[in-house]
């Protein structure tokens, strides 16, 4: 199946170039011409590589009633991810090459888009030992990671940090200096006090940066954060990159949208680990994808059922789903001014794909043809109970979002049509 | 109708003139509890529900007094022994106690915002009575009462809050009901005790006792959990009470005629000198207790006015 997209608003991260023209797929892969058989007239509509998502909790093994590899796909799909790299926080644990194997096959059978799975960094994400990283890497593990878990045991991490390096795998950290955080389930703060919550100091994130910069001076691995999402930790982080550190930088797309204040009277929706930070540090973590210093934007997507949300706000579990909210949330930052779409798209595709060393996440000739086909300006108000996601837990419920999805490919397919026809 | 609230959940959405219309109530309910003048007909015919998550022997009694002399019939629900303990969510419980169709519901809560999540969910008036370390509001409109009848006016004080400001949910209320009445606010105490941005308040903040009771109308003390004694906010009992607790001497840094507040229960010796608690010219603690029951029937009494107006236009099928 050939496509010529044509009347198309290429959005192109690689070249950072907007421009009027015409795309063809040939044979799944982007190519300077084609015979086609389907021509698909794009109306002036943004065409951009699908986003590459690293982070995304799908709950399959253990709670497949809060997201499965299907529902996922279809979330996906809808929200213009044409690959999702998965996190092994499941239960069990993804810390064994057989484990790995599980989630490949759920998702080769299930999945309307690309999955790469990540594997733990330690067994059990307990911090003690490291997992069988070679064989895991032998079986397709995209990178490696304990989630949302410090590895407090510096001796330990140094260690896994060395043998990774030796392998050349790429470790995911969360920074945060967990006896400071302990107990926290918002910034810490007036909101915090004002709330009666005890908070997490926005410190302990940049204390956690400076521990794992200081490991990768000494082990030279390769290592990304899943999340910067305060000011503080941001000079640390550019005077790594300047002294020529292996590390590049992710954040969830609701630190970039939403603030400490969201969480209101207690809207459980909207507790996050890192909690919502203070508009301050918001704005500088906007600025600094805007820069290029963090490199990569993430959903964060994290499922939860209403029975761990309907709670005491520091007793609910904390994550949000973003799958479908992901690029028109993103688009807030374009529509404010602070990014323009092919920076967006850096952040959003390319730079997630280079730092996996995937060929996706671009427009040029070869590349997969994973795209995205998106009205960035059509306004739409989000109805919780109609995301694809089996899980609800938005913090967009009611809210006008901007710029929505009209199709998505994956290796020139269009899934978005495939599945209404399933 | 000068109080519109349905629920009593906190201090920070009431409005000051609904905190003076509870206040003139409860002062009227004062006077008529010295002279023993009961009122059984406000409450006649309602069901009021105390459902303490949190140990309390103080609050519960008073609430339960409060409701008795009004006439409502009072259940106390231990619920620290019941179905929680069988797993049971928060929510549940309120749908369960929901049905059995209580007029007037009394919780406390050892979390934050449980109180306001509760109330979602049920159709009667809920009285937080504490939650976590979040709000404590009739605790902070008895203390309003008793500074209000023994200064004559509720103000343009000065009043200084001491202690452990951070885990006192009676600070939290305090703060913000002194601060709608325009009261000048101070905060005094170890900084390992003070929340963070609490300075954002619209409140001062000393870290010195001396310099922080200077010419103060007012000395609210605060209770120090004994399990914060240990060495983690504080390195001992006998250090905080040599620079923080309350003795003769630092309180003759505040005005001659200052009076002495504490919530209770007391730590003798750990942040109050026994003999500034018993000094009847100062301490106004036994009259704040009495002022509990008295904001409690006040505050009862002014959400069971609301809960009939509601039925009433909803029976005569008229919004409000």
């Amino acid at each position: 199946m050939n496509t010529h997209f044509k009347n198309a608003r290429l959005i192109d991260p690689e070249t950072g170039t907007d421009i009027l023209g015409d795309l063809f797929v040939a044979h799944g892969v982007i190519a300077d011409s084609c015979k086609a058989d389907e021509v698909v007239d794009c109306g002036g509509k943004c065409l951009a590589p699908g986003i590459v998502d690293i982070g995304v909790k799908v709950s399959e093994p253990g709670e497949r009633h809060k997201e499965s590899f299907a529902s996922a796909g279809r979330a996906a799909v809808a929200g213009g991810i044409t690959t999702i790299v998965t996190r092994p926080d499941t239960s069990p644990a993804i810390d064994t090459p057989e484990t790995l194997e599980f989630v490949e096959r759920r998702a080769s059978n299930d999945a309307a888009v690309n999955v790469l799975p990540m594997a733990a960094l330690t067994k059990e994400r307990a911090g003690k030992e490291m997992t069988e990283i070679g064989f895991l890497m032998d079986a397709g593990a995209a990178a490696f990671t304990d989630c949302d878990r410090v590895v407090t045991n510096t001796k330990v991490f140094s260690r896994v940090l060395t043998y990774a390096h030796s392998l050349g795998a790429l470790v995911i950290g969360h920074v945060q200096e967990p006896g400071l955080s302990a107990g926290g389930s918002v910034t810490s703060g007036k909101f915090a006090t004002l709330r009666g919550l005890s908070g997490v100091s926005p410190m302990a994130e940049r204390m956690g940066l400076d521990r794992d910069i200081a490991l990768l001076e000494m082990t030279g691995a390769a290592y990304h954060v899943d999340q910067i999402t305060t000011a503080r930790a941001l000079p640390a982080l550019e005077r790594a990159k300047a002294n020529g550190l292996n590390i590049t930088a992710g954040v969830g797309i609701h630190h970039l949208t939403l603030n400490e204040m969201d969480v209101a009277d207690y809207r459980t929706f909207f507790k996050l680990k890192p909690p919502l930070r203070s508009e301050d540090d918001r704005l500088a973590v906007v600025e600094a994808v805007a820069s290029g210093l963090i490199d990569i934007i993430s959903s964060m997507h994290t499922p939860q059922d209403e029975e761990s949300k309907r709670l005491p706000f520091e007793e609910a579990a904390s994550g949000a789903v973003a799958l479908e909210t992901l690029l028109p949330a993103a688009l807030r930052l374009v529509h404010a001014g602070h990014i323009d779409l092919p920076h967006l798209f850096r952040a959003l595709a390319l730079n997630p794909a280079n730092r996996l060393g995937l060929s996706c996440g671009r427009l040029s000739i070869g590349a997969p043809a994973d795209l995205v086909l998106f009205d960035p300006d059509v306004s739409w108000k989000l109805d919780r109970s109609k995301l694809l996601s089996k899980s609800k837990n938005t913090p967009f419920d009611e809210a006008i979002l901007q710029g929505k999805v009209i199709a998505t490919y994956v290796g020139g397919v269009n899934k978005t049509e495939s599945l209404a026809n399933a | 109708m000068t109080f519109r609230a349905p629920h009593l959940l906190g201090i920070e959405h009431l409005h000051p003139t609904e905190i003076t219309t509870l206040l003139d109530l409860a002062d009227k309910y004062a006077e008529d509890n010295r002279k023993g003048r009961a009122h059984r007909n406000v409450l006649e015919g309602m069901t009021q529900i105390n459902m303490f998550f949190e140990n309390s022997t103080r609050t519960q009694a008073s609430f339960e007094i409060a409701g008795k002399r009004l006439g409502a019939d009072v259940m106390n629900m231990a619920m620290q022994a019941s179905s929680i303990k069988k797993g049971e969510t928060l929510i549940d419980t309120a749908l369960t106690l929901n049905a059995m169709r209580p007029d007037l519901l009394v919780v406390r809560h050892p979390n934050s915002g449980a109180v306001d999540l509760l109330a979602q969910k049920v159709n009667c008036a809920v009285l937080n009575a504490g939650d976590g370390r979040h709000e404590h509001p009739t605790q902070a409109l008895l203390d309003a009462l008793t500074i209000r009848r023994a200064k004559g006016r509720l103000h343009r004080l000065s009043i200084a809050i001491c202690g452990d400001v951070a885990h006192s949910r009676v600070a939290r209320s305090n703060i913000m009901l002194l601060g709608k009445m325009e009261n000048r606010v101070r905060l005094v105490g170890p900084p390992t005790l003070l929340p963070s941005g609490v300075e954002e308040f619209g409140v001062e903040v000393f870290h010195d006792m001396r310099e922080g009771l200077k010419d103060v109308d007012v000395v609210m003390m605060l209770r120090l959990q004994k399990e914060r004694m240990d060495g983690g906010f504080i390195p001992s009992e006998r250090e905080y009470f040599h620079r923080y607790g309350l003795d003769a001497e630092k309180l003759s840094h505040a005005k001659d005629d200052a009076i002495v507040m504490h919530p209770g229960p007391m730590n003798r010796g750990v942040e109050i000198d026994g003999t500034i608690a018993d000094d009847i010219n100062r301490s106004v603690i036994q009259e704040q207790v009495e002022m509990g029951v008295a904001v409690r029937m006040a505050a009862m009494d002014l959400l069971a006015q609301n809960l009939r107006a509601k039925r009433g236009a909803k029976a005569a099928g008229v919004m409000v």
